[in-house]
């Protein structure tokens, strides 16, 4: 089995969100970066499957050189093989025609849920579409049996078992598996196995950030004592209208 | 030209957010100049008030193949292009989330999810979108002559102040698709988290899942889902998918209530879009104080039985 996992690297999710440049850009200034918590879960899963299967696992990346050090990571959670495509990851539509280059031959790939940075969760159904293959949103569990893979995805209110058959792009949802954390010979392996750097293939851009803003801060708390804590109902259903 | 919207249909009632995007959609195509058409998979009864929310038309698509993200994105899209859409308007659902980038890569259209504004086309085609998992807002041009554009449930006021229309059929090729259904599970009568207008929410300071009870009968009284904090869901308190945070759902509701979470930065990230935010929690200095509207110090069991009990009266 041949198993290829898309992955974002992206700020840690303690950063306080702030952008520079008239607020035209992100500011990266003392931001921890960290594999995307969703595509994490994708890679341990991928990892589970290909060690069942006889399979290997790459992991695909568009991103700049200072990706690296999480892209070594997934190398020492297991992985066998990197690619990053060495581009600016402008959009999710341009990620997913980067990838979409060069994930020909694989029998599963696996995207996060989305990416806690730009929330588009949208690159597992955008390969879908230009690999021309079936893609299956938010899977809670994958399993597979005789070149079928079998999956649980998240509906609106519930819950939906799929089957289909290989090649198949998927996106990982919580509750898949615990993130595999990596061990000392894990990290010492990583050193050395495979990084390839490849060239973006020429893409327009769909979209174009123009600016930025944070939200804006509350006006400040109004407490209400915990002895008459009825008031709050009376404050929810005669001032604020809400209930 | 015209402004497509995905009519979504679960347990035999179009969906909220649906009706939503009708309206979005006519206010767009009223702005724009082009016209206002809602498109549903096997209609059901009551289609033609789809045109009370906006509509100029209905448009049903009938197929008796099973419908998953890849046939019915196609025949979508199909539909999209019979009917000169320039801009696709589906809602960011489950379901819309799958068909959304796959129906965008058939019309080669621009896609932007998680939008939360009008289209602002003074200069170019530019609308807001949620970003960094609710910490940050972004203004997306989206460059290519036709757009997706994929909403945010509970963003947008309903118009109903239209009138019913006709319900045409519509003759798309359906493929079979590659993906077989097994098995759905609905939890009954639950109120979908990502639509919900009232939240009530839980966190360790609930002490236990057996303590839940309350919480569910607050959320009972108002009509309200249930959902919790990271630590909840991680300790099995709780199912995964109540989980309302920067690595779980982000949500908008009118109302969030917030029992016995402390407000970490992450969990913030999830709800600070909701319009009224109320914090209860026995730490003054709880984070989650700074980011409310109202507030209460003091202990969740004391503080639920008052609210369930004022609710009863």
């Amino acid at each position: 089995m041949k198993v290829l996992v898309c992955m974002s690297v992206v700020p840690d999710t303690t950063t306080k969100i702030t952008f520079t440049d008239n607020n035209t850009a992100f500011n990266k200034q003392g931001v921890q970066y960290i594999i995307n918590p969703y595509d994490e879960l994708a890679i341990t899963r991928g990892l589970e499957l290909a060690e069942a299967n006889n399979g290997t696992v790459t992991v695909v990346h568009v991103g700049l050189a200072d990706t690296e050090a999480s892209i070594r990571k997934a190398l020492s959670m297991g992985v066998n093989e990197a690619i990053r495509i060495d581009a600016d990851p402008i959009d999710a539509q341009f990620v997913a025609e980067q990838i979409a280059a060069i994930a020909g031959g694989y029998d599963l790939i696996l995207t996060g849920r989305e990416s806690i940075d730009y929330n588009g969760g949208a690159v597992c159904g955008l390969l879908g579409a230009m690999l021309n293959l079936p893609s299956v949103n938010v899977v809670t569990e994958i399993n597979y049996n005789g070149g079928t893979f079998e999956f649980v995805r998240d509906i609106d209110g519930g819950r939906e078992t799929v089957t289909c058959a290989a090649p198949v792009v998927a996106s990982a949802q919580k509750e898949l598996c615990e993130p595999r954390i990596p061990n000392m010979r894990g990290i010492m392996a990583a050193r050395t196995k495979p990084l390839q750097v490849l060239p973006a293939t020429a893409a327009n851009a769909a979209t174009v950030y123009a600016s930025y803003e944070t939200p804006a801060p509350k006006r400040g708390v109004k407490l209400i004592d915990a002895e008459n804590a009825s008031e709050l109902i009376n404050i929810l259903k005669n001032e604020v209208k809400v209930i | 030209m015209s402004v497509v919207i995905f009519a979504e249909i679960d347990n035999q009632q179009y969906k909220k957010s649906s009706l939503e995007a009708i309206s979005y959609g006519k206010k767009v195509a009223s702005d724009m100049g082009m016209s206002c058409i809602a498109v549903t998979f096997n209609t059901i009864s009551g289609s033609d008030q789809l045109g009370t929310y906006g509509a100029d038309k209905v448009v049903n698509i009938a197929s008796t193949s099973e419908f998953t993200a890849d046939n019915m994105s196609a025949a979508f899209a199909k539909a999209c292009a019979d009917l000169g859409a320039k801009i696709v308007v589906i809602s960011n659902t489950y379901s819309g989330k799958s068909l959304a980038p796959r129906v965008a890569v058939s019309l080669n259209a621009s896609l932007a999810t998680n939008v939360i504004s009008y289209p602002d086309t003074s200069n170019g085609f530019t609308v807001k979108r949620g970003v960094f998992s609710g910490k940050a807002f972004a203004y997306t041009n989206l460059t290519k002559d036709v757009k997706v554009l994929a909403l945010t449930p509970n963003s947008f006021e309903l118009n109903n102040s239209g009138s019913a229309v006709a319900v045409e059929s519509h003759s798309v090729a359906m493929d079979s698709s590659k993906i077989s259904i097994v098995k759905t599970e609905k939890a009954s009568g639950k109120i979908p988290l990502t639509e919900a207008e009232i939240v009530v929410s839980g966190g360790r300071g609930m002490k236990g899942p057996e303590n839940w009870h309350m919480i569910e009968e607050l959320a009972n009284l108002l009509g309200a889902a249930t959902a919790c904090s990271k630590p909840v869901s991680d300790m099995d308190w709780r199912p995964h998918s109540e989980h309302v945070g920067q690595t779980g759902i982000t949500i908008k509701p009118n109302l969030y209530i917030a029992v016995g979470i402390s407000g970490a930065i992450q969990h913030l990230a999830g709800v600070s879009s909701s319009k009224t935010i109320v914090a209860i929690n026995k730490d003054p200095e709880a984070p989650f104080f700074k980011a409310a509207d109202y507030g209460i110090v003091g202990d969740a069991f004391d503080v639920l039985p008052q609210l369930i009990q004022a609710l009863k009266n």
